[in-house]
């Protein structure tokens, strides 16, 4: 790739992102489609600026965001949490490509193809575009409903699954030729080659679990951030290397080493690292598949390709609801299940690449069915804007009515936004006094947890307005605010006192300035609380009382403490704005509390308690 | 041999002179279960099984406090009201601590002519004790008259307090070895002076 030419194409693929994604997601078509639609309108077929030899590079350069895109799922999903998903991945994901790859099977062979040309058009065709439904599960905020996280377990068995498919192909083939690209591997004895695939896999649960987080903290040590960055990427760089060699999906692999990784503390390091460079990847990556629409073959023939795409869109969505029902999927859930994983595959190109080398299939059948796979992806986020904005409210409307005779006790909920370390013990405890809490909780860990004690729980941001609605903030008396992140509290008690001023708020506050901030934004005083307040004293006073001193006397020194500083607080919060004031008023406090301190050292002890002094009402 | 249980409650230990020396001296004694209420529930959650179960165990129940408004201070009634529940200590099938011993170690300001009727407090203590008394006598306890350190204001130096706390010494062991004549105790104003020397 000449430099000019690259900056040419860098210029034409960026440009296209950032002129068509906004509008598309202005018109709440979401990104994904913007991103396919760009893809198309540079492409060889209706502008010509990208194209041919030059844009499959793209696309296969691009694929690596679909193989990031894996990582980062696997960080977010612990063992133990994937082990639990066992059954979904297996027995809905197994279902599903048996069953949609039976059914294409036989309407192909209905249609005059050969069993085998049929075989594999059915296995091409029952995968379904990791890519375009994480994507858009995660931009509309789905991934961690139950209907999202059983597409979530299909996608995972599909990619599973074309392992074996890969490994079935050449069985199919009309003539013995050997796909080439699996080369060493393929030279070792039979015995030897799932061995060494086994291998491979160990090795990074291995390297994942000992060596990697060793290494992080050496080049965490330096400080030097890119370092990281750079690290991150070669992890992932090279399991995909390592995964190509013993033949298997890059994208698993990375999905085993970031499931490894999920534990680690670099977690969120990795996470934030890799973020820009998996967004713009998959941009990329779906520019390139738009960019690929061949839209000779569809212009050839429209109608039957349209009515190609018709007909697998529809027959997957069938198969997935019978298979949804069977399983007693029921709800909306099953409806986003069925639509979501209605198109085919970004694991179909290649397929079909390799159908054509193998000469399985007949290039002209081939170059149709890349044009309805593609197609049916340009289609998918259509699909999700049905079901978001038919499917779902019908549901949700009925389950409301379906309701309404538990919402007695519901009607007044106690929302508590984050369930982190602080969030936890507010809410444990007031549950275990009875009160019902809806809790918004962006991290998945907790959720299995809290559902099991009976929280009524929310995934994701407590600042996303619709996530408050869906708790009931409209009914709520009271919100608790959590949450770790100051920024976040702060527009969140901004909004909600914007949209309901009658809700009381209560919050946490890092230190004294996240306090008065939160009092300046309208929070009553008593309703904030000192994070480090309780827990600090606590300490002081088992402190003082490891050296000896009375216990009860301590306590109640310490509340005396706590009183004075509130006091201090609400001398503080009129003139937090005034610096100056500000200034004065701490320096004169602190020269109070050092008074106080002499005071106190003076007189030995605590006057307070003069009550307990051995001089006695019945002495006058 | 019995087993004595004495209950100490102090607010302010590090303002106290007798019942500090008192409780101490009732720590040396053999036999005898101490326990400091207000070292053990600061924060008055008073674990009222593990109260009961030690109630349960001893046969000697001392309170030991000094006399705050002629009465103990607050934690002891806080632990009144919570251990001695309808059931457990009196009412239908509350019959556990019956037949056990109850008294007092208290330590007054005042002297003790100013507590009868014609001093300025015009009770005796033990007088004063009656809902004591007859806390003891709804839970079919046997309510000793009280341990008295007078003019405890008067008291500040170890030497002249050293002698209260031998009495006190003397007086858990004649609890624990059973050789104080409990009719004559029962019936006192004060235990002092059954106290063997």
């Amino acid at each position: 790739m000449h430099a000019p030419h690259f900056f040419l194409s860098a210029f034409i693929y960026l440009g296209a992102a950032v002129l068509l994604v906004p509008v598309a997601h202005r018109l709440g078509l979401g990104s994904v489609l913007g991103y396919l639609i760009g893809g198309a309108m540079i492409g060889p077929f209706v502008l010509g600026w990208v194209g041919g030899t030059q844009g499959e590079e793209a696309m296969h350069f691009a694929e690596f965001g679909v193989v990031i895109m894996l990582f980062m799922i696997g960080l977010e999903l612990e063992p133990a949490r994937l082990w639990r998903m066992r059954g979904p991945i297996f027995g809905l994901g197994g279902l599903q490509v048996l069953l949609t790859a039976l059914a294409v099977m036989g309407i192909a062979m209905a249609f005059g193809l050969e069993i085998k040309p049929a075989i594999a058009t059915g296995m091409i065709l029952a995968l379904s575009s990791t890519a375009i439904v994480i994507q858009t599960l995660q931009e509309k905020a789905l991934m961690r409903t139950d209907g999202g996280s059983d597409s979530f377990a299909v996608l995972l068995f599909q990619d599973i699954s074309v392992i074996p498919m890969l490994a079935v192909f050449p069985l199919l083939a009309a003539s013995v030729a050997r796909m080439e690209h699996h080369g060493w591997l393929h030279e070792l004895p039979h015995w030897a080659q799932p061995l060494v695939t086994l291998g491979a896999v160990v090795a990074i649960v291995i390297a994942g679990q000992f060596i990697v987080p060793r290494g992080f903290a050496i080049l965490a040590k330096t400080g030097l951030r890119e370092l990281l960055t750079a690290a991150a990427l070669l992890l992932i760089v090279g399991v995909a290397l390592l995964m190509t060699q013993v033949g298997l999906s890059p994208a698993l692999g990375a999905f085993v080493a970031g499931v490894v990784l999920a534990g680690s503390h670099y977690r969120h390091e990795l996470e934030s690292n890799l973020e820009p460079f998996k967004g713009l990847l998959l941009g990329l990556f779906f520019l390139a598949v738009g960019a690929s629409l061949d839209f000779s073959v569809i212009a050839g023939k429209p109608l039957l390709v349209a009515a190609l795409v018709f007909a697998l869109i529809a027959l997957k969505v069938v198969v997935m609801f019978v298979i949804a029902t069977f399983l007693k999927i029921r709800g909306s859930h099953r409806w986003l299940l069925s639509l979501a994983l209605a198109q085919g595959g970004e694991f179909a190109f290649a397929l079909l690449s390799m159908a054509i080398q193998q000469e399985i299939l007949e290039a002209e059948v081939s170059r149709l069915l890349v044009a309805v796979v593609a197609l049916s992806m340009a289609v998918t986020p259509l699909l999700f804007i049905i079901y978001e904005r038919i499917i779902a409210p019908r549901y949700t409307a009925v389950s409301k009515d379906q309701r309404a005779p538990d919402r007695i006790n519901e009607n007044a909920p106690v929302i508590l936004a984050g369930f982190g370390r602080f969030g936890n013990f507010v809410g444990r405890f007031m549950m275990s006094q009875g009160v019902k809490v809806t809790v918004l909780e962006s991290d998945p860990d907790h959720v299995d947890m809290l559902r099991k004690f009976g929280f009524k729980v929310f995934y994701g941001d407590a600042t996303r307005l619709d996530l408050l609605h869906a708790a009931g903030i409209e009914h709520a008396c009271l919100l608790i605010i959590a949450l770790a992140d100051q920024a976040k509290v702060a527009q969140l008690v901004t909004e909600v006192r914007a949209k309901f001023p009658k809700l009381r708020i209560m919050a946490r506050a890092h230190d004294y300035d996240q306090r008065f901030e939160l009092m300046n934004l309208g929070l009553a005083s008593e309703d904030t609380v000192h994070e480090q307040m309780g827990s600090a004293q606590d300490l002081a006073v088992r402190a003082l009382r490891a050296l000896g001193k009375p216990a009860y006397a301590t306590e109640r020194a310490a509340r005396r403490w706590r009183r004075y500083d509130e006091e201090t607080v609400h001398l503080l919060v009129p003139v937090h704005e005034d610096e100056d004031a500000y200034a004065s008023i701490v320096r004169e406090r602190r020269i109070e509390l050092t008074q106080l301190f002499e005071k106190d050292l003076a007189e030995l002890s605590d006057d307070s308690d003069k009550g307990w002094e051995i001089s006695r009402a019945e002495e006058s | 041999m019995a087993s004595v249980l004495v209950l100490y409650a102090h607010p302010a230990p590090h303002k106290s002179r007798i019942n500090r020396r008192l409780a101490a001296a009732a720590r040396e004694v053999a036999g005898v279960t101490f326990r400091d209420l207000y070292e053990l529930y600061p924060d008055f959650m008073i674990d009222v099984e593990e109260e009961q179960k030690l109630l349960k165990e001893h046969d000697v129940i001392v309170l030991q406090h000094p006399f705050y408004w002629y009465s103990a201070p607050a934690l002891v009634k806080e632990y009144l009201d919570l251990v001695l529940t309808y059931g457990w200590a009196y009412g239908e099938g509350g019959t556990v601590l019956q037949g056990k011993i109850l008294l007092q170690s208290i330590s007054a300001g005042g002297s003790e002519d100013v507590y009868c009727s014609q001093g300025r407090n015009r009770f005796t203590i033990r007088q004063l004790l009656a809902p004591f008394d007859q806390t003891a006598f709804l839970c079919g306890m046997r309510y000793l008259a009280p341990h008295i350190v007078y003019s405890a204001n008067q008291l500040s130096d170890a030497a002249s307090i050293q002698p209260f706390a031998q009495r006190y010494m003397r007086l858990l062991k004649a609890l624990r070895d059973e050789t104080l004549p409990l009719e004559q105790a029962a019936s006192a104003e004060k235990i002092n002076d059954l106290i063997p020397a």
